[in-house]
């Protein structure tokens, strides 16, 4: 009797959860059931969504802008992203991409490297994208960045703005790009002006805000009127640091990955110095293309640097004499007068 | 018959709490404008619509059936073991570690060898945890949280100075003898990562029910965790029932990781966090009321979730968070079972009325006479 109450009780609440739910199904719309495409693509992201204010989000604004240059739909058969939670759901979203039969499939991030590396052997006639790493298969194109170029003018930029001769750098995890942006952002400091003393601090993390918000107020009260961050979704933090400090004194952010200007915005005006831009959209775009085309550079690499306007500095808030500076190391670096370091123990002490 | 009527009860609250859960899921999705029923269907078919789907539930399932149990048994004995991420990592270097040391030893000694070094790290690590707990009376939940962090920073500084080549996140993969995963799964699964840990996973199952409930030192748990005091006045040695129960809980987180170590990732990463099966293996548990079957069946739903999830936002616009939360509510309403419990107490009083009436009304009798007397004792001082 007891039993069967229950029992009663459980199955009146599934009906009417049912009968909720059936109610609401009626004003949505079904599913765009688009055509399978030749040239449909996905990206994976590598931890995070596709609104993360940077490296997932420009490899989405790429696709996206390709898709609706393409006339394509977001979702199966047009374009669309898999976010992955955790590293563990690498390799199940790019099986259920492939089983969606998405063509072109782009793995945002070089921790995608084994997942993609796997991915790519068992399915031969899928196109795949690796972003910052390199993988040699025939069916696997590898993206890299010179992320040290842009690094070098952030440096430049931060040197002939700072005040105090005391800038700051903040890094998400350490690796190999990540060393990048630090040994580009050290040596272009330095090439201004020696004396500058630039203060490098990691958050280990790329989506850690509250690390990144303590790590910036430490530096800017120690005098350090400029940061640099390299930190994803941790360098949210250094812009909410700044924009408390900016109250007490004038304090600048340089951004990363994407134009960043608007992450500055304050009462005030705008504490976004500049930003360095890391065209991981253009890439997505013009792979995605070539695969439109039939001309997809499977089992090569593409580095994009500044003379391929692959990475770039945007003006921001810099001042007329710091721009000025900065488009002379510019040109500098793409007729290959300066090299930039790639590690920051390459560079001179 | 009473017994019975528990473990119902509890199948009940569970099964309740999952359907609010997916309820207030669906309420979220139409106030997002998302079609709930549409959702819930690629839900379903990204969870079980082919084998590679099935395996990777199944994969999903595996550690977390190891953490669930490692969860249960420290829970048994009232202890709230939070460091199950920590030691379940701990196991993962282990037996990544062990089975790359020994690249040309035969797989019947290196795969037994590296799931041993698996476990042991992790009861090693909780054992921390067990002993200050025993000798000190140092709060478990506070230890094994600190070790958490340790575990995590040590482990991506040993990761990245040791097993790494070159500039690398991560360390070479395992040789092939020791993998858990096979050609003929991948075949059988369409190339999911699903991998012969789930035996693991099943046989300890059996081995937990059997030691909770056949054992002495079961037993000795199970009466620690109701009451220290009075298992120790009847003789037991509570000191090493508590680092027994801390051990074997660790042992099994540290399994969970070793899973993850030879089945999933076949290496070991940098980690920016905690593993998640640790954190997933604590709802589990509780999910399951400390079951070990149940403990199968909510880490399968678990799996069924985080899975079939992934497919929601790729056969629709609505985001993935959406699956995050439906999952949050469904462990919401677990650890809100009290609601539940109580509903069903206020729905059944009509064809019971007695009972709870008396239970009522017993202990404001009580403290009504207990009044009375101190009125008349303050008489009596006067």
């Amino acid at each position: 009797m007891k039993i069967s109450h229950k029992f009663g009780l459980a199955a009146a609440i599934a009906v009417m959860g049912l009968s909720l739910v059936a109610c609401g199904s009626k004003g949505s719309s079904s599913s765009a059931s688009n055509k399978t495409v030749k040239y449909s693509a996905a990206l994976v992201t590598d931890g995070g969504g596709v609104d993360d204010k940077s490296f997932n989000q420009s490899g989405w604004e790429g696709l996206e802008a390709w898709g609706k240059k393409n006339g394509l739909k977001k979702g199966v058969g047009g374009y669309n992203y898999a976010q992955s939670n955790s590293d563990a759901d690498f390799t199940p979203n790019i099986n259920k991409l492939i089983q969606a039969k998405y063509k072109t499939i782009f793995g945002i991030g070089y921790k995608l490297e084994s997942a993609i590396t796997n991915a790519a052997k068992a399915n031969p006639k899928t196109n795949f994208v690796i972003i910052d790493d390199v993988i040699n298969r025939k069916n696997v194109a590898s993206v890299t960045f010179k992320d040290n170029e842009g690094a070098f003018l952030a440096g430049v930029a931060a040197a002939k703005t700072t005040k105090t001769k005391k800038v700051g750098f903040i890094g998400g995890q350490h690796g190999a790009v990540i060393d990048r942006f630090e040994a580009g952002f050290r040596q272009g400091v330095a090439a201004v002006d020696k004396n500058i003393s630039v203060d490098v601090k990691y958050a280990n993390d790329f989506s850690k805000p509250d690390v990144g918000q303590a790590l910036a107020n430490a530096m800017y009260n120690n005098n350090e009127d400029v940061i640099y961050q390299a930190a994803g979704g941790t360098g949210m933090g250094v812009f909410s640091a700044a924009k408390n400090q900016i109250k007490k004194k004038k304090v600048w952010v340089i951004g990363v990955d994407r134009d960043q200007t608007a992450e500055g915005k304050y009462s005030g005006g705008n504490l976004t110095l500049t930003s360095t831009v890391k065209g991981v959209d253009i890439a997505v775009e013009k792979l995605a293309d070539d695969v439109k085309n039939n001309d997809f550079p499977g089992g090569k690499t593409i580095t994009y640097g500044l003379k391929e306007k692959g990475v770039k500095l945007v003006k921001g808030n810099l001042d007329a004499a710091a721009w000025k500076a900065v488009q002379d190391y510019q040109q500098q670096i793409i007729d290959g007068k300066i090299k930039v370091a790639e590690k920051p123990s390459q560079l001179k002490k | 018959m009473r017994i019975k009527n528990i473990h119902l009860g509890n199948l009940w609250i569970s099964v309740t709490s999952v359907i609010l859960g997916l309820l207030v899921g669906a309420i979220i999705m139409l106030l997002s404008g998302f079609n709930p029923i549409e959702n819930y269907i690629s839900l379903f078919t990204g969870a079980v619509g082919s084998p590679n789907a099935i395996g990777e539930v199944l994969r999903e399932a595996t550690p977390l059936i190891l953490t669930g149990l490692g969860f249960a048994v420290a829970n048994s004995a009232g202890f709230f073991n939070i460091g199950l991420a920590g030691q379940a990592l701990a196991g993962w270097l282990a037996s990544v570690s062990f089975a790359l040391a020994f690249p040309h030893a035969p797989g019947f000694l290196l795969l037994p060898g590296a799931i041993l070094a698996g476990a042991i790290a992790g009861a090693l690590w909780s054992g921390i945890a067990g002993f200050l707990r025993a000798y000190f009376g140092a709060s478990e939940v506070i230890t094994t949280i600190m070790l958490n962090y340790v575990a995590l920073y040590a482990t991506n500084a040993i990761v990245k100075g040791m097993l790494a080549k070159g500039d690398g996140d991560y360390s070479p993969t395992i040789p092939v003898q020791a993998r858990l995963r096979t050609p003929f799964l991948e075949h059988l699964t369409q190339n999911s990562t699903f991998h012969w840990g789930i035996l693991i996973s099943l046989a300890a199952v059996i081995v937990v029910w059997w030691l909770m409930k056949k054992t002495t030192l079961g037993f000795e748990i199970r009466a620690v965790g109701m009451n220290e005091d009075a298992s120790r006045y009847a003789g037991m040695s509570t000191k090493r029932t508590i680092i027994s129960a801390m051990l074997i809980s660790g042992c099994l987180a540290g399994l969970g990781g070793a899973m993850e170590g030879l089945g999933n990732f076949q290496n070991i990463i940098v980690n920016t966090a905690l593993p998640s099966i640790g954190f997933d293996g604590m709802s589990v548990s509780l999910l399951a009321t400390g079951s070990p079957v149940g403990i199968v069946l909510a880490a399968i739903l678990f799996g069924l979730l985080k899975i079939g999830g992934l497919n929601i936002s790729i056969a629709s616009t609505t985001p993935p968070e959406i699956v995050d939360i439906v999952i949050a509510a469904v462990i919401f309403f677990v650890g809100a079972n009290y609601i539940i419990r109580y509903l069903g107490i206020k729905l059944h009083r009509p064809s019971k009325p007695q009972p709870p009436v008396a239970a009522n009304t017993a202990p404001q009798a009580a403290v009504d006479t207990r009044a009375e007397q101190a009125a008349e004792e303050g008489e009596d001082n006067q």
